[in-house]
């Protein structure tokens, strides 16, 4: 599925936005950095309450398709403007972390 | 054995803005030498970890990348307080990281352990008090 079809189907609220074709082609939570890097399959939604800016580095060294931050959680604007500048597909939903990981696994299997 | 593609960095301490960037040239640097992404992908993620690592536990170092025709290496050199017990600080979940950066995310004791597992070899010096040089190899 790609990332703007993923966007529209769950109606994830766009903070920024890069190559919205991309395919997303897994998924995965956690708010620890480190798990993220280690575990997060490339070209994943990773969905997350954490919204600093390492956040944003760690998706794109960890080549996640997009970042889909949980309960609203919305990021400060130095961290928007920095999404904005490297085309980090990231978006916020007022979902639970755990109805975000139920309805992508559903659209994903 | 021709000369490697070198790039050289000095990464700021305690600066959790800047944090990752010399990672994130270097991951554009390979993608325009046409480096495998996948080979990337496992650079970045063991570089930034040791980057990220010289931020919060050793007040900043410098970071060597060496692209030659077989292999990418990566050498990441300190003068903070050294790495008192290796053994423990490879273990999963092992961390001294203060309760500050805990906020941001770090300090779930996974940084070592990742650089280990997304590299081919991995070598760790260091002497307390003096400071830690680590040396990564992907091979391509
Ligand atoms: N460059 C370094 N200088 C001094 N101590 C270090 C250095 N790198 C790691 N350590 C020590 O090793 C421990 C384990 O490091 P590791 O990267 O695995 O976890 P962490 O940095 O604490 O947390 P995480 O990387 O999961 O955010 C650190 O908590 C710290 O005590
Ligand atoms: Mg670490």
């Amino acid at each position: 599925m790609k990332i703007n079809e993923l966007r529209d189907t769950l109606a994830l609220q766009p903070l920024s936005e890069g190559d919205t074709d991309r395919e997303v082609s897994g998924g995965y939570t956690g708010d620890l950095l480190s798990f993220v890097m280690g575990r997060c399959p490339a070209d994943s939604a990773w969905i997350t309450i954490m919204n600093n800016v390492n956040v944003l580095a760690v998706a794109s060294l960890a080549d996640a398709a997009c970042v889909i931050l949980a309960e609203d959680s919305v990021p400060d604007d130095a961290v928007l403007s920095r999404a904005r500048t490297e085309g980090i597909n990231l978006y916020t939903s007022p979902m639970t972390a755990y109805e975000l990981c139920g309805r992508l696994y559903a659209l994903l299997s | 054995m021709s000369e490697p593609v070198r790039f050289h960095f000095d990464v700021a301490g305690e600066n959790f803005v800047s944090a990752g960037e010399a990672s994130a040239t270097v991951k554009k640097l390979l993608r325009q030498l046409g480096v495998d992404p996948a080979v990337i992908r496992r650079v970045s993620i063991a570089m930034y970890e040791g980057e990220i690592n010289m931020v919060i536990h050793a007040n900043g170092g410098t970071a060597d990348i060496l692209v030659y025709t077989d292999r990418i290496v990566i050498v990441l050199e300190d003068h903070g307080p050294g790495i008192p017990n290796v053994g423990l600080a490879m273990q999963e979940g092992y961390s001294t990281a203060a309760e500050n950066v805990r906020a941001l995310g770090f300090g779930a004791g996974m940084g070592l352990p990742n650089m280990k597992r997304y590299t081919d070899s991995m070598d760790i010096e260091t002497a307390v008090g003096r400071g830690t040089k680590i040396t990564m190899e992907i091979s391509l």
